[in-house]
């Protein structure tokens, strides 16, 4: 096994690929269909109806948002609670990555708001018995967590280069000190972030599963149970690993960069003993309460179920279990993305295909402006994060770079 | 320098852990008004006796300030064949249904919110905009909304409506059994003043049940055997009668327990005594601290 030294830095690539014009498109088609959203009203842009008061906004960009999101509070639990210093190189990423994630989802939120310039009310009327109150305060609380927890970054990043021109050049000793003194202050009690970090999103991730509970009737009984938050809960602990381990991949392909396979290997035998307890319950739960029965009936909410069971949970826990996977790069991409889509299309099934209005005019189908909404937050959020991996050291590169580009070169992997 | 980081540790978390107890939600949240009085009030729909001539659509529409339109669109009984829900333009509505019992006449069932006794929407709204005030009434808070639509998740009978045209200030609507002008002052219901055939009775909810009752047992045969929202998801302010069997007539089998049930008794474990954030808290402050000696002995 090769020891080059790593260290987080800023990657040197430059922005414009193909790929990323090609998202960015899709950005600025979203950013239209949100302006259209604000002048025109909910109705105008979305499907939705009395009938059915929450659509992909809620169902993708806050519930799956937020379990894809788990990538972050999962690492730093594992390097920093548990102390595996040798995941350290994923830590960073995986904080950014989560940190753009949430703020997504409090975006994502304010589309969907009917009232969206009163969100101040939250905080200060909210509802003890709502669960959707539980849910916005913990996300709220853990969004400035999590910059908390990456503003090291940005002090490591700006410490000692303070130059601003023009008329603030007389501010940059200012600025230098505060940075420093913040520094300080965060190498002391970051540690005090870091558990409040974690428990704030089993909260809310355990939440989300109860938000639905509520509706009683109205939802599928194969996914109306009284584990599900546990069930939320155990598949956001199950998908943060495998998101950490798709955008290193993804990442490092996109940068030029050699992925860091001995650990994402490693990191990898966790997924598959994580998903197994994730499915020992959700089986465990159809056992008990019989829903099985429901399986046999061949409609959209029971091949759902089975997709999302089959696809997303089984095969990749199957494959993370095999060696041959995880020392592959591409089946462990494959293997991650199969636990990744399972999780989404839990929470896009609990949302949007379990719930069933009692008196219903016809079905839900995402608009096309809500399609290009969710679309252009995910495709913001992606060049926020190459844009983020060029200014900040984020992430971790072999120091001898040189050396390195020349080696893939010869090899023919990499752009 | 192990037992030094260590106490550094604890009078870090100690600090920190004070602050954060001072602006825990718990302090910041509140429960919303959901008072169940003895007294409250409610009104019984005796449908065998309505006759759906909607005169009650039109008061509930000039008491709400909504527009009526023409009057003659009213008398338009195919209109009513066709299931209405209530929505944004109307917050209640008329729907007939074949009656078995005689193929020449129908049942007319208004519909509107139902002023659960244990709503869901109270339960469930984010910032307590809807309340349940002493008289019965569930009543909506314009002023706190933030237009989430939990509430409309939440609701059984798929009541509130949202305004999803309106780009700025959105209402959520629904029956508030005149709350504002009306009900709160002593006076009666607008719908029920306007219904000529006295289909629609306000009074005490338990004064309801007893006739409902007596209705039911003095005439037999022309009763179906069952009060709607006597028991239903805990009992509901607005309760039915009807010579038939509710399923029939597109009213929804809730169950008898209150819907808030699931999800208050979880909510209330974490936020009214706040241990289980705090233990796990307390646990993963552990592990890390033990931890972190460990690693300290072993690079000293
Ligand atoms: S019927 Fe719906 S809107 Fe009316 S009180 Fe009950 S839960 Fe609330
Ligand atoms: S839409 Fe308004 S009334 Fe309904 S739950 Fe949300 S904040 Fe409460
Ligand atoms: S009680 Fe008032 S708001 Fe409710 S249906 Fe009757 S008139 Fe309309």
């Amino acid at each position: 096994m090769m020891h080059e030294p790593l260290e987080p830095r800023p990657v040197k690539t430059k922005f414009f690929t193909p790929t990323v014009i090609f998202i960015t498109i899709l950005a600025i088609n979203g950013i239209i269909w949100a302006l259209l959203r604000f002048v025109l009203g909910i109705g105008a842009v979305t499907n939705l109806d009395n009938q059915h008061p929450w659509g992909i906004w809620i169902g993708i960009d806050v519930a799956a948002g937020v379990a894809l999101a788990a990538g972050g509070f999962t690492t730093s639990a594992l390097v920093h609670i548990f102390h595996r210093e040798d995941f350290h190189v994923l830590v960073r990423p995986a904080i950014m990555t989560a940190m753009l994630g949430y703020t997504f989802v409090a975006l994502g939120v304010l589309f969907d708001l009917g009232r969206y310039y009163n969100i101040w009310h939250v905080p200060i009327m909210g509802n003890s018995t709502s669960v959707l109150f539980e849910v916005g305060i913990c996300v709220m609380t853990y969004v400035s967590t999590l910059y908390v927890e990456f503003f090291p970054v940005v002090t490591e990043r700006f410490m000692g280069r303070v130059r601003m021109g023009g008329i603030l050049s007389k501010l940059n000793r200012a600025v230098d000190k505060l940075l420093r003194w913040i520094d300080a202050f965060l190498v002391k009690t970051m540690f005090f972030f870091i558990i409040l970090g974690v428990v704030l999103s089993c909260l809310h991730q355990s939440s989300l599963g109860t938000l639905m509970m509520i509706a009683g009737h109205k939802i599928h009984p194969l996914w109306q149970t009284p584990i599900a938050p546990l069930l939320f809960l155990l598949s956001a602990i199950s998908v943060g690993f495998p998101m950490v381990i798709m955008e290193s991949l993804i990442a490092s392909k996109s940068f030029g960069l050699k992925p860091e396979m001995d650990v994402l290997a490693k990191l990898g035998r966790f997924v598959g003993p994580l998903l197994a307890i994730y499915l020992g319950f959700k089986i465990g739960d159809m056992a008990v309460r019989g829903t099985y029965v429901y399986l046999s009936d061949l409609s959209l909410p029971s091949i759902m179920w089975m997709v999302e069971v089959l696809f997303g949970v089984i095969i990749p826990m199957r494959m993370f279990f095999w060696d041959k996977v995880l020392q592959s790069r591409p089946l462990l991409l494959i293997a991650s993305f199969l636990a990744i889509f399972g999780v989404f299309i839990f929470r896009f099934n609990v949302f949007i295909i379990a719930y069933k209005p009692p008196y219903s005019f016809g079905a839900y189908f995402p608009s096309i402006g809500e399609i290009s909404i969710t679309v252009g937050l995910i495709s913001i959020e992606i060049l926020l994060y190459r844009i983020l991996a060029i200014i900040f050291p984020v992430v971790s590169q072999p120091v001898k770079r040189l050396a390195v580009n020349a080696k893939y070169k010869v090899q023919g992997v990499f752009r | 320098m192990n037992t030094q980081s260590r106490r550094e540790f604890l009078k870090t978390a100690g600090l920190l852990g004070a602050g954060i107890a001072g602006i825990k939600p718990k302090e910041a949240a509140a429960s919303p008004v959901n008072i169940v009085s003895d007294d409250r009030m409610g009104v019984l729909v005796d449908s065998t006796v309505c006759i759906g001539c909607r005169q009650c659509e039109i008061a509930c529409k000039e008491e709400h300030g909504l527009p009526v339109g023409s009057l003659d669109d009213y008398m338009d009984r195919t209109l009513l064949a066709e299931m209405r829900r209530p929505d944004t333009t109307a917050l209640t509505v008329i729907n007939e249904y074949p009656n078995p019992k005689n193929p020449d006449q129908h049942t007319d069932l208004k519909v509107q919110c139902m002023h659960c006794d244990h709503p869901a929407c109270v339960s469930a709204c984010i910032v307590g905009a809807f309340s349940k005030q002493e008289n019965g009434a569930v009543i909506w808070d314009e002023s706190r909304c933030i237009g989430c639509r939990y509430c409309m998740v939440a609701c059984p009978f798929q009541v509130p409506a949202f305004e999803f045209d309106k780009a700025l200030e959105p209402k959520i609507m629904k029956c508030d059994l005149c709350y504002d002008n009306r009900t709160s002052k002593g006076k009666l219901p607008a719908c029920v003043e306007a219904c000529p055939q006295n289909a629609l009775i306000f009074g005490k909810r338990y004064e309801l049940l007893q006739l409902a009752h007596q209705k039911i047992q003095d005439r037999p045969q022309s009763y179906f055997d069952h009060i709607y929202g006597e028991h239903e998801v805990g009992g509901t302010s607005w309760l039915y009668l009807s010579n038939q069997d509710f399923a029939s007539l597109d009213f929804p089998d809730v169950g008898t327990e209150p819907m808030p049930g699931a999800t208050e008794p979880l909510q209330h474990a974490l936020f009214k005594f706040f241990i289980p954030p705090v233990a796990l808290y307390g646990l993963l402050g552990g592990i890390m601290w033990l931890g972190k000696g460990n690693k300290a002995e072993e690079e000293e």
